[in-house]
């Protein structure tokens, strides 16, 4: 039992707020450093894993919600899809960021970039988060 | 090796190394995904199915030579394959020829980013970030669709 204390102080309360940080770094520093909406969103998925692993499955999904965590996956292929339609309407080709700002095409780049890294950072956290519950929510032989 | 659960740990640790060389051969985005899919995410999913199964293989009931001579093939062409290599570092390998390597000249004018890995993933291909995306969006779908309990069972349970 001991044992078990430990391991929710040191990895919960300890660990858990620098991974989630982490993840938000990788993902808004990516145009500078190593990283992006992949690899942050996969990083901040496993924050929710561990949280999972050590506090139980019921105490994740208050957590993570399946309502708002189902929504999220959809969300960010939407916000990536939505990114290219805006473009679109503002005159320019499919996913061409440069119209978005039309006095700076380089800032219009910027943006762009900025939507779709985070968009593929929901959908690929939400569907870490997902996959994982729905391993672990069953049990042997159901 | 018949223990299932020593196996997933060596999958894990064959990925960690993997994510390594990717560091040695200065790809650090590659070796980010690597260690957080290949080692962190893909371990744990595999543990959670042997939770779900059995952690040790049933012994084979047919002979293992048929496998094990199509292993070898595959591996000796592989081995083969490797003659034809540009040495590491090249500048004439194709790699660093094809496609147009101006990628990396035209991102400092047109995106204006450090980091040409993003500028190239998100904007210059695009279209191709967005089918990945659209790939795990439906291979998230599918398991859901596969592996999840319909709310009534579950309030039944």
């Amino acid at each position: 039992m001991r044992r078990v204390e430990i391991l929710r102080v040191v990895a919960a309360k300890l660990l858990i707020p620098f991974i989630l940080l982490f993840a938000l770094y990788v993902q808004f520093h990516g145009d500078f450093g190593p990283g992006g909406g992949f690899q942050a969103g996969v990083i901040f998925g496993a924050a929710f894993v561990l949280y999972a692993l050590i506090f139980g499955l019921d105490a994740a999904r208050r957590v993570a919600p399946r309502a708002v965590v189902d929504r999220l996956v959809a969300l960010g292929v939407l916000l990536y899809a939505g990114t290219g339609v805006v473009t679109m309407l503002l005159g320019g080709r499919f996913l061409d960021y440069d119209v978005l700002n039309h006095h700076h095409p380089v800032h219009g780049q910027h943006w762009g970039i900025f939507a779709v890294e985070l968009g593929v950072g929901i959908t690929v956290a939400a569907g870490m988060i997902t996959l994982y519950f729905s391993f672990a929510g069953r049990r042997r032989g159901s | 090796m018949r223990g299932l659960l020593a196996a997933a740990m060596l999958t894990g640790i064959y990925s960690f190394l993997g994510a390594c060389w990717m560091v040695i051969l200065d790809a650090p985005d590659v070796a980010f995904t690597e260690a957080a899919v290949g080692a962190g995410i893909a371990t744990v999913l595999m543990l959670a199915t042997l939770s779900l199964t059995s952690t040790r293989e049933k012994p084979p009931t047919r002979s293992t030579a048929v496998p094990l001579l199509v292993v070898i093939v595959t591996g000796a062409a592989l081995w083969y394959g490797t003659f034809d290599m540009p040495h590491y570092g090249d500048p004439e390998a194709p790699i660093h020829r094809w496609p147009d390597p101006s990628y990396v000249e035209r991102t400092r004018v047109e995106v204006d980013m450090p980091n040409v890995v993003t500028a190239v993933l998100a904007s210059y291909r695009g279209y191709d970030t967005l089918g990945e995306t659209t790939v795990i969006f439906t291979a998230v779908i599918g398991v859901m669709l596969l592996l999840r309990r319909p709310k009534r069972e579950q309030g039944a349970k």
